[in-house]
């Protein structure tokens, strides 16, 4: 009789299968360990390696001289070179040794493994077909959608085929608050499918599924898993400025595996390769519900910084603002740092006590999210890290400060897609007030009015 | 230069001192610098944690301490550096228990000014040390890397067993388990003056089993200089 070696592997074997990880950390007795790397079913590997240009972490591929330290490791009792730049993964130091297992993962095929009878929009069936071919050509392949396409969705075909073919899927996005939404939407869209979650504080983290959710950070424990490897908001802060993220995804695919970037705001280099036909890519133009993208307004408002000082909004900020609060239509008032924030909201508070300020280290942050959310609260007033993932159906949104360098084009263009997503409510106000005009501001500006323009010729809007 | 904890650039100059290079650029940006907490003022003259201006000169814990016959007269004083905030937390927290060692770069200036402040040369000086499990687990002896911050030489001359997490006991508890602290190699401590090294300083139990065992060996009195008073 035939017996297939995957049932002859080990606990540690299966435990490990997927990750590589700091031998320390494998809950399995040392000599167990020892064994399976003596019989070649673990591969070890040093955790840093030396250089020309000094130390690099092999876990994340850091290689820059000040993000190492080193201390003298009661364990090796050297100075130990360590890697600063995972360290919330568990230290990588000199002597750290990381395993993995040396064969592949077996594959575990699914019969009809969708079950969501939704309809794609055509702009969604389109690119969804894309979608498909790449991951079964296991090609690169950028989806550029803009913000309330309905990204999600047009993802589902392509990965029912690839579970069909037995192949697993990793979905790796900056944001924890994403994971946790996208979770439920996949369990329902794949109820029979293994899904593991992993972001910080879950305790699946790690464990290998046919379908992975991953934070980009958690991605790092993944190694040679995927077969079809999505990432998210590819544009988005950390990973287009952490090239530990890149990394991160190249080590956790396979050696043949697809890679798909999703983003509604490609930097201005991918964009020209695009043009160019550099770079296989895929544009959905128009939103899911088919109403153009609000387009912003650019409005001058003064040195806003000094009326701040003096404790002062300029007039037509807070003219906004009032109009907002009249009409009882919610809002985001975008600024572009902490301080400022503190110093509006204190501000706008006198005009309505409810207005609230968040900024991403605030504790309360969720709290606050949630009652806006609710409607409790009329006005948030935010610094970007809420641009993206925060969907509300009927609101406005208005920039304070929009020449500040931090409101890149991809910022604003984030910034003005939390507008009009629902269907019931595809308009809003969208408004940028400055000091002075920048190019970023005028290319969001042109982004927006470009794929609007795209989406009429291709026909995809109503009307 | 950028910020030993948050990365992000800074200009280091902010003395004339330091402009002539007569002391050594801070490896913290201002605003990170900020959050950490001196303790300053008036202290409590046992424990040296911050008190209100009315407030006796003995806090009420050292009160306590100073009525139990076993344990009164154990440690001469304390004194630490920082105020336990939450930044401290967080702080600590990496430092610690992620592992980052390098963090206590960070505390060099102000914990080297507070030992020869309250202590000094005639001091020796002895690190509060891990058992040899929770040395391998963490890497490092944090009490260890405090230590090697101070311009003399520091002595292992305590060592430790293996028990539970002590925050997970109560007072009673902790006070009344045994000893974890034992001697290792050391001269005859006859007549030494000893300032005991940890990072924290909470209840002042684990301060005291140690300094109890230096003076049953003989040490004349024992004092700790702790990075934070809990």
């Amino acid at each position: 009789m035939y017996i297939p070696p995957s049932t002859a592997a080990s606990p540690l074997v299966v435990w490990l299968n997927g990750q590589r990880l700091p031998r320390e950390q494998l809950p399995f007795p040392d000599g167990e360990v020892a064994a399976a790397i003596q019989t070649g079913s673990l591969c070890e590997q040093p955790g840093l390696i030396n250089t020309a240009r000094g130390w690099r972490c092999v876990r994340c591929g850091n290689d820059d001289r000040r993000l190492f330290a080193s201390f003298p490791c009661a364990r090796c009792g050297a100075d130990c070179a360590y890697c600063r730049k995972c360290l919330v993964m568990g230290r990588i130091s000199t002597c750290t040794r990381l395993v993995h297992v040396t064969m592949p993962l077996p594959s575990e095929p699914h019969e009809a493994p969708l079950s969501w009878d939704g309809e794609l929009s055509a702009a969604q069936a389109e690119a969804a077909q894309a979608v498909r071919q790449a991951v079964l050509d296991r090609s690169e392949l950028l989806v550029w959608a803009v913000c309330g396409a309905g990204k999600t969705e047009m993802l589902f075909p392509a990965i029912a085929a690839a579970l069909e073919e037995g192949w697993r899927v990793g979905l790796a996005t900056p944001r924890v608050d994403v994971v946790r939404e996208l979770a439920p939407r996949f369990r329902q869209a794949f109820p029979r499918v293994s899904l593991a979650v992993w972001h910080g504080g879950s305790d699946e983290r790690g464990r290998i599924a046919s379908l992975v959710l991953s934070t980009t950070h958690q991605l790092l424990r993944a190694y040679r898993a995927f077969d079809v490897m999505i990432v998210d908001e590819v544009d988005a802060f950390p990973y287009s400025v952490e090239p530990m993220l890149e990394y991160a995804v190249s080590q956790a695919r396979k050696e043949r595996s697809s890679l798909i970037y999703l983003t509604a705001t490609p930097s201005r280099a991918w964009q020209r390769d695009i043009a160019r036909g550099k770079r296989n890519a895929v544009v959905i133009p128009a939103r899911y519900h088919g109403h153009p993208l609000p387009v912003p307004v650019l409005e001058w408002c003064g040195n806003w910084r000094k009326q701040l000082e003096r404790g002062r909004l300029p007039e037509n900020v807070l003219a906004w603002v009032r109009h907002r609060l009249e009409q009882r239509k919610q809002a985001f008032l975008f600024v572009p740092h902490i301080d400022e924030l503190e110093a509006v909201t204190r501000l706008l508070q006198r005009v309505n006590p409810r207005i609230v300020g968040v900024h991403a280290e605030a504790p309360d942050r969720a709290e606050h999210v949630q009652a806006f959310r609710d409607g409790r609260v009329p006005l948030l007033v935010t610094t970007t890290i809420l641009e993206r993932g925060v969907t509300v159906p009927n609101i406005d949104v208005a920039v304070l400060g929009a020449e500040d360098r931090i409101f890149t084009e991809s910022a604003l263009v984030q910034i003005a897609g939390r507008v009009g997503r629902h269907a019931a409510f595809p308009d809003g106000d969208v408004r940028f007030f400055h000091h002075g005009k920048t190019n970023e501001m005028v290319r969001a500006r042109r982004h927006i009015l470009r794929m609007n323009e795209e989406a009429r010729k291709r026909g995809l809007l109503r009307r | 230069m950028n910020c030993l904890l948050c990365h992000s650039p800074y200009n280091p100059i902010t003395s004339w001192r330091q402009l002539f290079l007569l002391e050594d650029p801070d490896v913290l940006c201002p605003r990170c610098r900020g959050a950490f907490v001196l303790i300053d003022g008036r202290l409590c003259e046992m424990c040296g944690r911050p008190l209100e201006e009315a407030a006796p000169s003995v806090c009420p814990d050292c009160l306590r301490w100073q009525e139990d016959e076993q344990w009164g007269r154990v440690l001469v004083k304390n004194r630490s550096v920082y105020v336990y905030n939450d930044w401290m937390k967080d702080v600590v927290a990496l430092w610690k228990f992620r592992g980052d060692y390098v963090i206590v770069e960070a505390f060099r200036r102000p914990f080297v000014h507070a030992f020869f402040r309250h202590f000094g040369r005639d001091w020796c000086i002895v690190p509060i040390p891990l058992s040899r499990d929770r040395l391998d687990e963490r890497g490092f002896n944090q009490a260890e890397a405090l230590a090697r911050l101070l311009p003399s030489l520091y002595f292992p001359w305590l060592a430790r067993k293996h028990s539970e997490k002590q925050s997970k006991k109560s007072r009673r508890e902790r006070l009344e388990t045994d000893n974890p602290f034992f001697l290792a190699d050391h001269p005859p401590l006859d007549g030494k003056r000893i300032v005991l090294i940890d990072d924290i300083y909470t209840t002042g139990i684990t301060i005291r089993h140690a300094a109890l065992v230096l003076l049953e060996a003989g040490a004349a009195e024992v004092g700790a200089l702790t990075l934070i008073r809990a």
